[in-house]
């Protein structure tokens, strides 16, 4: 039924484009009460990438005529697929979003073609259209927008020009937000480099502590990271009195002198989006994607530390994001053993499927993959 | 690549074994005394997160780190005591029980320490060792925390204790051979709960060093097999007190080898780095427990050996 799903897709998209365009008030409450389930993968105040989704949940919750069941710590296995089954029959769900990356495939893409009539709008996945089932999508945000602009403010605050990054694992979305902040850094001085320390994973708090405590000692006066929990990174920077960026959600109360800023997801858009589609019966958009311009990502407000002229160049970048004007990846970009791999007149736009394969550190990265 | 910097490396390591080797330090000396009498617990890990829940809670609640550590010493006494108690019943495998009690520990300390995750305890003293000097970087490698030097202490005290003292004998004495010890008119049941008693005191306290010190938080991620590491430890150091302080500092400066290493750019390989403790734990468990050969210094009344 190929017009059948043009016809879908076009009023997906246009619910998307309202949902996001139109203020929250003029969203109308007068809608039918539906009931939606939130699944996630550690627990939902960690500092980090479950509270960043906890978050953008309580503000669901207070959405009229929608009831929220939540659930934490579900692993990536079978137990998601028990978990969501239960939401679907004893309590009723309509719409869930499994947030885990993990989740989608096998385990979403199984239970959306049991249940046919629920819809399943999962965070992270890359839903196609024909291989997956049509009541499943996915959403995603483009939160290297928001590491470049940390990678800004980091470049103002470093006296060492020593920048830190702690990863988990180098896949590609790990690598962008690390490129994004090792070329926001330099944009405001080429002469700065970041060092980066991969833990191997997800959650490792001793290690976490263990690369931050190394990266300080190399010198390194800013830290930021890339795992689930950003907590034990800031803790120890602060008590080391090192400025720290922030990420997945904001880690300002636990560093009141060293937050600079951070990367925040806003997962409040997609939500809100998939929320009011269902209400009004709309179709499900499957496939959404955004940044900063689009409120899928946000910045946490600047900390006392940081300076005027850090505000003023970053709120410049962020201005200049909003219009699309510019364009992290812009060539030319050489990796840190000096190939090109942007280059020169390339420019990549966010949406762009080449970012999404990333496997190289840009240059002033000191480290390896 | 820049140069390297050896001399922080090595500074790195030598805080990294201290930082990181503190709770192995502590739940060894547990396990040791335990299986001293005989018993292996494996469920310290289990205790060790307990721990760490139940000294983060206290902490916070009475604003006070130190009535956290004993806390988290009496919820692994607790549950140490659980073990010897469930153990002396004829018929109970302490291995299979041990599994059972991790599972216990973690679902317990997960369920109780929800509403902990949020808010911040007090942290442990450390004592700086590294006044006297300019370098930041060597002043905060020598700030080492109270717990390692009382884990030290105790690890002394129980090399003395083992050897020297009544105490001490009747432990190795039920460990060796339960039923000369009840020839001699003991109760190994009792002498071994005791033991394991005093295992989950030292295993609770290793895991409210991780909550409280270092990295120093509460959360579900903060134990990574520390607890089970410890029980192969104790086999490499050959249930020697003194040797288990080498050991758990050989794991903990293998544990902080990886970032150290990234951090001064050598990268190269960073996965066979993170794998480390694991793999020397492989390699301690393969070199002591081959079969054609008799493990020197085991207490006969394991399970393991019998």
């Amino acid at each position: 039924m190929p017009i059948l799903n043009r016809r879908s897709f076009i009023k997906a998209a246009g619910v998307l484009g309202a949902s996001t365009a139109l203020p929250v008030n003029l969203a109308r409450a007068a809608d039918k009460p539906v009931t939606v389930g939130f699944i996630y993968v550690g627990a939902k105040d960690d500092f980090g990438y479950n509270q960043a989704h906890a978050e953008a949940a309580a503000i669901i919750k207070g959405l009229p005529n929608v009831t929220v069941i939540e659930e934490e710590n579900v692993p990536e296995t079978v137990a998601v697929q028990r978990s969501m089954e239960a939401m679907i029959r004893q309590d009723g769900a309509q719409l869930i979003f499994p947030t885990s990356f993990g989740y989608f495939d096998p385990h979403v893409i199984k239970v959306a073609r049991k249940y046919p009539e629920v819809r399943f709008a999962h965070c992270g996945g890359l839903w196609q259209k024909g291989v997956h089932p049509d009541n499943a999508g996915s959403f995603f945000g483009y939160i290297d927008e928001g590491q470049y602009l940390n990678g800004v403010v980091a470049g103002h605050m470093s006296k060492s020009k020593k920048l830190g990054f702690v990863a988990a694992k180098p896949i590609p979305q790990v690598l962008r937000n690390l490129n994004a902040f090792t070329l926001g850094a330099r944009s405001v001085d080429p002469e700065i480099t970041t060092t980066v320390i991969f833990t191997g994973d997800w959650s490792l708090p001793v290690k976490e502590a263990e690369a931050a405590n190394s990266l300080i000692d190399q010198g390194c006066d800013v830290l930021t990271c890339h795992v689930d929990g950003p907590k034990v990174l800031v803790e120890t920077a602060e008590k080391r009195g090192v400025m720290t960026c922030g990420y997945h959600a904001s880690q300002a109360a636990l560093a009141p002198k060293g937050y600079l800023t951070g990367a925040e997801w806003n997962w409040e858009t997609p939500y809100r989006a998939h929320v009011m589609a269902l209400q009004s019966g709309a179709p499900m958009n499957n496939f959404m994607r955004g940044g900063l311009k689009e409120g899928f990502v946000k910045t946490s407000p600047y900390g006392s530390a940081v300076s005027d002229a850090a505000k003023a160049a970053a709120d410049a970048v962020k201005a200049s994001m909003l219009k699309s004007e510019l364009s992290i990846f812009t060539g030319p970009i050489r990796n840190n053993t000096g190939e090109v791999m942007v280059a020169e007149g390339t420019v990549l736009t966010q949406t762009d499927v080449v970012l999404e394969r990333m496997d190289y550190l840009v240059e002033g990265v000191r480290g390896q993959i | 690549m820049a140069e390297i910097d050896y001399s922080v490396l090595l500074l790195a390591l030598l805080a990294g074994a201290i930082r990181v080797g503190t709770p192995f330090l502590f739940v060894s000396l547990g396990e040791c005394l335990t299986e001293k009498g005989g018993r292996i617990n494996l469920g310290l890990e289990g205790i060790l997160v307990v721990g760490a829940m139940s000294g983060y809670a206290v902490a916070y609640l009475t604003d006070s780190a130190w009535l956290g550590v004993l806390a988290a010493g009496c919820a692994g006494c607790a549950l140490g005591a659980f073990h010897g108690v469930i153990c002396s019943l004829p018929r109970v495998n302490d291995i299979a029980f041990g599994i059972a009690l991790i599972l216990l520990g973690t679902g317990l300390a997960f369920f109780f320490g929800k509403a902990f995750i949020q808010p911040q305890a007090p942290s442990l003293p450390s004592i700086e060792l590294g006044a006297w000097s300019d370098d930041a970087r060597v002043r905060s490698a020598l700030s080492v925390n109270v717990l390692f030097f009382i884990g030290v202490a105790l690890t002394l005290l129980m090399h003395w204790g083992l050897r020297a003292t009544r105490w001490g004998l009747v432990l190795r004495l039920v460990g060796d051979h339960a039923q000369s010890a009840r020839a001699l008119g003991y109760r190994p049941a009792l002498v071994r709960t005791l033991a394991t008693a005093s295992g989950g005191f030292l295993a609770g306290v290793g895991g409210a060093y991780l909550s409280l010190y270092y990295p120093g938080s509460w959360n579900e991620g903060l134990s990574s097999g520390q607890g089970l590491m410890a029980v192969a430890l104790v086999i490499f150091a050959r249930w020697q007190p003194l040797n288990c302080l080498w050991a758990a500092l050989l794991f903990g400066a293998s544990g902080a080898v990886g970032p150290a290493l990234q951090a001064v750019g050598i990268s190269s390989g960073y996965y066979l780095f993170a794998a480390m403790p694991y793999a020397l734990t492989l390699l301690v468990m393969y070199l002591s427990c081959r079969p054609n050969q008799t493990l020197s210094g085991a207490p006969g009344e394991l399970s393991l050996n019998r």
